[in-house]
């Protein structure tokens, strides 16, 4: 009877519905965590492990094909949120307004990629960007006029190649999010702009904009979590972990090669804490510039 | 009440939701799949030769995908044998397994055993392994290990691992030394068993050679390479047109340079106890060479990096190169993937650097273990044994997946190396085993230890396409290539 109370009684009812996000997320997340950063000062042998103190991260500090790792995560991070949130909002807003024909077929065709699993998808461009002259794009070249490109052996074509899968998977999803957030918008502050004579740029400079804050805010947040922890797409693109002098090679694919690849998980374990601890600064960074921290006014 | 109802469903429903994940079931579905070698096994020969070369990626891009749910399980025996699991990466190796295990309760009733056969994704299984052998519970009692895992499975010795030195004791006389030492541990146990011997031998387009007035006498005659580079210069002279090489030099593949370590009898990695120096000799003399070939047009850069991936097939196919070095398991390739190739090829042994050197050597494979959690650890190593290293298993792994079988004593066997009915002996214009026969004492071995993963993936991402791509003297990038090695040991 007693229990029978605790489990109907309206304080504790919180505690039990949430329980099993609390659990979940105490076991795949907190541990996980908590453990990485122990691991991180050992090295995780065989048969045993001990303690190496901050063994691991000085190696990283030598560790120049870490450091090939970082910059390029950093360079596809920064170039993935300059092309992923301008477009997918501009396609938003065409969407939204009556410029545009047959709004569902356009949907449809820019959504459908990201339901393709990026194995599928990986796998159809490194064909495309073989740099045998069968490939698509050396096919392209040769029509042109022009010599065959050896495109995934070169830093800036297969960095191109990269974001083209990037943009061609992730700008519908983006896209979506965008519509959602300008459905919330009133549509009576357009019509009173309308009435005060404001032309369409500037409905978008000072309605769509500042009333979209919340969503880009949500976009570029994820979008930066996604572009720094990449990994498979560039797994894909070059058939494996290994890319000729490390051009395609992520931090997320460095952690996999220690961790996985050569079974050394305490250093594997010291990459991903550093690939975390870049990511939480770059977005505080990114929310502090942008005010979301401070406290909501009332 | 009715709310109460409610709530009571609600929370049982959560409760259920969480802990659904926890469990996972492996249910047999019958051992059907057993009989379908026919097709899965060519198929998947391919696939293991991929998983086969340590540098080849395109296997483990399964990996990537992480999917945790095995792709076949089957279970073989009857109920009243020993129970035991088997996780493979490649389905036909466990239909292949499944058709030994019939035989072997066949020829040992008081012995049975019962084995659920589970194939997983390459990646995928091996991280499990590991998982479960490190944690010490949830290991399967026999397992595949794909070399380039060799280094982090063995590393546990004969606490994760059963020594496989007694059982093997009945074959070992006719098993190739050299393939047997790829996998024991470092305290010179045995703990794998092999499939293959992975002999690198020469494939010769011999139509395209034919054409440009080149003949098997003349393919006969290289004995070493200022022959082969002889003979290139010539096949280019007489072909004389853009884009046609005698040859391609890989920068995404250590096959060449395993081969010339074979050749002067070095190994990089130091082996178990030594120390890595990959500034031998026998490396630089074979990128030097190389490098030559670049410059005079005898050799190409294998598009995308080496012959086994698809760009690689369609230069063979287009004619683009004659010649290349390559294991034996490449054959398979050619029935999967150019099977318009059918009576062009020709396969000789390697060209050496000076006479008198050995000429091969052996890349790739799989070194099947047991584990110490078996429950039976004497009786799955005989059975092991008995499948991978007895004359019945050997002529089934040449049959089923055109292997070179590691069991010397039947190279020589005409029903077993001449046997027409084969379709990789239909496919060639000589018997492989004959090439096989012919270099047997000459197939050196390269050590697959801690470092090697280190080595082969800073070579493959790095050294290479220095030396090969941007032309960089290649004492320097071998300078830079032994920083990196050191750095880790």
């Amino acid at each position: 009877m007693k229990f029978r109370k605790f489990l109907y009684s309206e304080k504790t009812a919180p505690y039990v519905f949430a329980l099993p996000f609390i659990l979940s997320f105490c076991i795949f997340w907190i541990y996980p965590l908590i453990s990485a950063i122990v691991m991180s000062f050992q090295d995780i042998g065989a048969i045993s492990s001990e303690w190496v103190g901050f063994h691991n991260y000085a190696k990283l500090l030598k560790d120049n094909v870490f450091h090939t790792a970082m910059l390029n995560s950093f360079e596809y991070m920064l170039f993935s949120c300059m092309l992923l949130i301008p477009f997918p909002m501009l396609f938003a807003v065409l969407m939204d307004s009556n410029l545009v024909k047959a709004k569902g077929v356009w949907k449809a065709m820019l959504y459908v990629p990201a339901l393709t699993s990026v194995v599928i998808s990986g796998t159809l461009f490194r064909l495309m960007f073989s740099e045998y002259k069968t490939g698509q794009m050396n096919v392209i070249m040769t029509m042109l006029g022009l010599s065959t490109v050896k495109w995934l052996k070169i830093k800036w074509t297969s960095e191109i190649a990269l974001l083209l899968l990037c943009c061609w998977r992730w700008t519908g999803v983006n896209m979506l999010y965008f519509l959602s957030g300008l459905k919330s918008i009133d549509k009576e502050l357009y019509e009173s702009a309308d009435m005060d004579g404001a032309s369409f740029g500037q409905k978008f400079r000072f309605i769509t904009l500042p009333l979209l804050k919340p969503t880009t805010i949500y976009v570029l947040t994820i979008s930066i979590y996604a572009g720094l922890s990449m990994f498979l797409e560039s797994y894909m693109l070059w058939a494996g972990n290994s890319s000729p002098n490390n051009i395609g090679l992520t931090i997320v694919g460095y952690l996999y090669k220690r961790g996985i690849e050569k079974n050394d998980m305490g250093y594997a374990c010291a990459v991903g804490v550093v690939l975390m601890v870049i990511g939480l600064i770059i977005n505080f960074i990114q929310l502090a510039l942008n005010g979301s921290l401070k406290k909501e006014e009332e | 009440m009715k709310k109460k109802l409610l709530a009571a469903l609600l929370s049982t429903a959560m409760v259920a939701s969480v802990l659904a994940g926890c469990g996972e079931t492996n249910a047999p579905v019958g051992s059907t799949e057993a009989e379908d070698t026919a097709v899965a096994a060519s198929d998947a020969a391919a696939t293991d030769a991929a998983a086969a070369d340590e540098t080849t990626a395109d296997d483990s891009a399964a990996a990537a995908s992480s999917e945790a749910e095995p792709t076949a399980v089957t279970t073989v025996g009857p109920d009243s044998g020993t129970h035991m699991e088997m996780w493979s990466f490649v389905e036909a190796h466990n239909s292949f397994y499944a058709g030994m295990l019939d035989k072997w309760n066949e020829e040992n009733p008081d012995r049975q055993i019962q084995i659920t056969f589970t194939t997983y994704p390459y990646g995928d299984m091996h991280q499990k392994l590991i998982m479960s052998l490190q944690t010490g519970t949830g290991a399967p009692d026999l397992c595949d290990v794909e070399m380039g895992q060799v280094p982090n499975v063995y590393e546990g010795v004969d606490t994760w691992l059963y020594p496989l030195d007694d059982a093997m004791a009945p074959y070992k006389a006719d098993m190739l030394q050299s393939r047997l030492d790829a996998y024991k541990g470092s305290d010179g146990k045995q703990y794998g068993a092999p499939f293959h011997v992975g002999a690198t031998v020469m494939y010769w387009n011999m139509e395209d050679l034919e054409a440009a007035g080149i003949t098997k006498d003349d393919v006969d005659a290289v004995e070493t390479w200022d022959d082969y580079t002889a003979l290139g210069e010539k096949y280019i002279a007489a072909v004389n047109q853009d884009g046609k090489y005698f040859t391609s030099v890989d920068t995404g593949g250590t096959d060449w340079l395993w081969l010339a370590m074979a050749e002067y009898g070095d190994d990089w990695t130091g082996g178990y106890h030594g120390t890595a120096n990959v500034q031998l000799d026998s490396v630089k003399n074979m990128l030097k060479m190389q490098q030559s070939w670049l410059d005079s047009g005898v050799a190409e850069v294998s598009p995308d990096g080496h012959v086994d991936l698809e760009a690689g097939f369609q230069n063979i196919l287009d004619g683009n190169i004659v010649s290349f070095p390559k294991a034996m398991w490449y054959m398979s390739r050619f029935i999967n993937y150019m099977p318009d190739e059918k009576g062009k090829w020709y396969i000789t042994k390697c060209p050496v650097f000076e006479e008198g050197q050995n000429c091969s050597v052996g890349i790739g494979g799989t070194g099947t273990v047991v584990t110490q959690q078996s429950s039976d650890p004497a009786l799955a190593a005989d059975f092991l044994c008995y499948a991978k290293m007895s004359p019945e298993g050997e002529t089934e792994i040449w049959n089923q997946l055109g292997f070179d079988a590691c069991n010397t004593s039947l190279w020589s066997d005409p029903a077993f190396a001449h046997d027409d009915t084969n379709q990789y002996n239909q496919f060639f214009q000589n018997y492989p085993y004959d090439v096989l026969n012919e270099i047997n004492d000459q197939i050196g071995t390269i050590m697959t230890v801690k470092i090697s993963p280190t080595i082969n993936e800073y070579t493959c991402t790095t050294t290479l396409n220095e030396v090969l791509e941007d032309k960089m003297n290649v004492d320097d990038a071998l300078k830079e290539l032994q920083d990196a090695v050191d750095m880790e040991q």
